[in-house]
């Protein structure tokens, strides 16, 4: 008993301070090193100030800017909820056809042919995190016909941006392909200033 | 449901069952004392029993064995909730954060130690970095490695021919964490830093976003927390919304790697089973046993998952359910995440699982009602599945009218009370639990959504907490945060933090002391030579009878509660 308890005191100690303290650090020191950029958030800068991280969505509402999903928190990364909305609500149902009537009005008047059928589900169901970084490809072919004629681009060269700024599945296999919104919306500055 | 999705769930299945056998042999050098990295590490596990003035090779019984396990995890207890009711006055404590109330700090704690990291908390908006690394993911460490060792002396148990003894509590939690968790965890943090996870101990990073908003990137001590998080079967993340946040699980390999992470020890100590009583095959039919039902419910959730949710439906859209999921994962990698994480006793989570359609809601509450015992935590889930083994071999003894025997031991009338007591413990606990939050006006309070979905939630507290999972239908909460960030002002709910702790302790440790008891009662039981009339639990036929086993007792406990929940969501097309 007494040997447990001695065992015990001096162990967590030890513990603390080695698991705790020395190997957090130790990845901590070699990650700055070796992987700096990832180890500090993945930051995007422009014009030397930082706008973003490349893996955090932000809410876009200009018609000039590919839009991100719709987020239940405002789009806020640092104090992340799930929405918790359940599969048989009625307040879910309501959310998403809401969700559903902005994305028919606001790409409708550029894509004619688009009906409430063909609204993928990640353009009106919240993400996760509420900060996706990402779209699906079909989400972002709809709204490629509006930014294309509010930015006056050939709807080619957007269908190449968003080409270009689509994280394919890991090792060609794992997850599912998204277009990471925010990227693409810089490059899309980058490329006319309408 | 796709080809690639299917594809991505094969190659996860190959890749756990190829990983199996290679850590399960590596597992039982650590074990026996000749690890491979031995030569190098040795001195340190020396220096570190030299420190605890403890000798290693001193044998323990059952009940010594215990004894230390108790008195450590309590000490783990008492430490971790003194650092976290005095983060206010701790280091790395860049956001100026104060202490959580004191019902609240309950809970975590007894979460932590009991290797459950259920959450009433969210994590960036209430700890500082010290608590993350001092304090919880030491016990993400300690707590897994206590289950490693009994799990190991409960093994020793099983094949003891002559000794009486288990080995040496202090000597297993050393190697556990010296051999196992610590190098495989800091080769996994630092892959994940280089896929774009956080790792810094910096303030938040302010920006401005394109159209103007001011915001905050979150920094932290994340990959390192999140590989023992994974391995350990913790589950508890640095961010609120766990490993759906970016930051936290940054990209489909990423995912890939951390469902990997998740299963690769519980499934490997199996192959570990089976080389400590000489046995190979009997280790893989555990592993089979074990694989049969997480893949089945591995189908379900996906063919649930891609029909969509009644909800999307009434509102026109088609395809498969993506609120509460995050695009990068799709919806097979959030399906297989979710049936990984609750067959494992884990409960990270990359998706809301309050989100899920009813069906698959339904899976992950199953999976968990069988005790944690398809894989289930680090070594828990295998002591667990090793009782009823137990049992199934007790029913099979009574249909044919023989002296039930496992392993060539003879299994008496006092390891059977034992195992009743250890396999009904969780779900007893778990009904009782859910009856009283559900029928009094203080369980009342915790209830996020109405109706069979509120239901749900409550259910899926308590089978989670019980079973020391940790995945959670979000929407149930037990801290009230209304100042935003930070502390101030915020309060726990008593009732759901009190019983949700105690369901924790009970349902780690009730099960722990009992097994331990059936191995110190087994160890040293004479051996008798395998005849024709013996029954062989080493195949298929066993399997089945095993697996047929855990389905009688889970649902048979079970099913009028899981009607009530999420079956009915599941079954119409109604909002209810």
């Amino acid at each position: 008993m007494k040997k447990d308890l001695t065992a015990t005191a001096v162990g967590l100690v030890v513990l603390t301070l080695v698991l705790g303290l020395l190997y957090p650090l130790a990845v901590t020191g070699v990650s700055q090193v070796a992987f700096n950029d990832a180890a500090n958030g993945s930051q995007i800068e422009r014009d030397g100030t930082v706008v973003g991280s490349r893996l955090l969505g932000q809410g876009f509402t200009s018609a000039r800017y590919f839009h991100s999903r719709p987020s239940q928190s405002e789009y806020n990364p640092s104090a992340t909820f799930f929405s918790n909305a359940g599969p048989n609500g009625q307040d879910t149902a309501d959310a998403i056809r809401a969700n559903a009537d902005a994305y028919l009005k606001r790409e409708g008047r550029y894509d004619a042919g688009l009906t409430r059928a063909a609204i993928p589900p990640d353009a009106v169901q919240t993400s996760a995190s509420g900060v996706d970084p990402h779209i699906t490809v079909d989400n972002a072919r709809i709204q490629a016909h509006r930014v294309a004629a509010v930015r006056d681009l050939s709807p080619d060269r957007v269908d190449e941006l968003i080409d270009d700024h689509t994280d394919g599945r890991g090792l060609g296999l794992f997850g599912a392909p998204g277009v990471n919104v925010l990227q693409l919306n810089i490059a899309l500055d980058e490329e006319s200033s309408r | 449901m796709t080809v690639q999705g299917w594809i991505q769930i094969l190659v996860f299945c190959a890749v756990l069952t190829a990983l199996t056998p290679l850590l399960g042999a590596y597992m039982h050098r650590v074990f026996r004392g000749d690890a491979i990295l031995g030569s190098v590490l040795g001195p340190v596990e020396r220096g570190f029993h030299k420190l605890l003035r403890v000798d290693p090779r001193q044998e323990q019984d059952w009940k010594a064995y215990a004894r230390s396990a108790l008195i450590f995890s309590l000490g783990s207890w008492l430490l971790l909730y003194a650092l976290l009711r005095l983060q206010g006055s701790l280091p790395f404590n860049p956001a100026g954060f104060g202490a959580a109330p004191a019902d609240v700090t309950f809970n975590t704690s007894s979460s932590f130690v009991s290797n459950t990291n259920w959450q009433y908390y969210a994590g960036e908006t209430t700890l500082s970095n010290f608590s993350q690394m001092a304090g919880l993911a030491v016990q993400n460490f300690t707590s897994a490695a206590v289950g490693i060792a009994v799990v190991i002396a409960v093994i020793r148990g099983f094949s003891a021919r002559s000794l009486k003894t288990l080995g040496n509590f202090w000597s297993d939690l050393t190697r556990a964490l010296l051999y196992v968790l610590l190098p495989i965890a800091f080769v996994l943090a630092l892959f994940f830093v280089s896929q774009g996870l956080v790792q810094s101990l910096s303030p938040a990073q302010a920006f401005t976003s394109l159209e103007g908003v001011r915001q905050l990137i979150t920094l932290g001590p994340v990959a390192s927390q999140e590989a023992i998080k994974l391995l350990g079967t913790n589950g508890g993340g640095f961010f609120n919304v766990n490993s759906a946040m970016p930051l936290e699980n940054s990209s489909g390999l990423v995912n890939f790697v951390s469902m990997l992470a998740i299963l690769v020890i519980p499934a490997a100590l199996t192959a570990t089973f089976g080389r400590m009583v000489g046995n190979r095959r009997q280790g893989w039919m555990i592993y089979g046993a074990m694989f049969a039902f997480f893949a089945v419910a591995v189908a379900i959730v996906y063919a649930a998952e891609s029909h969509g949710t009644p909800a999307q439906h009434l509102a026109g859209i088609g395809g498969g359910n993506m609120e509460g999921k995050e695009t990068r994962f799709g919806v097979e990698g959030s399906s297989l995440f979710a049936v990984v994480t609750t067959v494992a006793s884990c409960g990270a989570v990359n998706a809301a699982m309050e989100s899920l359609t009813g069906l698959g809601g339904a899976i992950p509450m199953a999976n968990m009602m069988t005790g944690e015992v398809i894989f289930g935590g680090v070594g828990s889930g295998l002591y667990s599945m090793l009782m009823f083994v137990l049992l199934a071999v007790f029913v099979a003894g009574l249909m044919v009218g023989r002296t039930p025997e496992f392993l060539g031991k003879k299994i008496g009338a006092r390891e059977m009370k034992l195992t009743m007591i250890g396999t009904l413990a969780a779900p007893l606990l778990t009904l009782i639990a859910t009856a009283i939050a559900i029928s009094s006006k203080y369980g009342l309070r915790s209830i996020y959504n109405g109706g069979p979905q509120g239901f749900s939630e409550t259910l899926y507290a308590y089978t989670s907490q019980t079973n020391n999972n940790g995945s959670a239908f979000a929407g149930y909460t037990g801290f009230v945060q209304p100042n935003g960030p930070g502390n101030d002002g915020a309060f726990g709910i008593t009732f759901a933090d009190l019983l949700g702790g105690g369901a924790m302790l009970a349902g780690r440790f009730l099960p722990l002391i009992v097994v331990l008891a059936i191995a110190g009662a087994l160890a040293g039981r004479k051996v008798a030579p395998a005849g024709p009339g013996t029954m062989r639990t080493d195949t298929p036929t066993f399997g089945v009878l095993a697996i047929g086993t855990i389905l009688l007792v889970a649902l048979l406990t079970f099913v009028p509660a899981l009607l009530l929940g999420p079956v009915v969501q599941g079954l119409t097309d109604r909002m209810l």
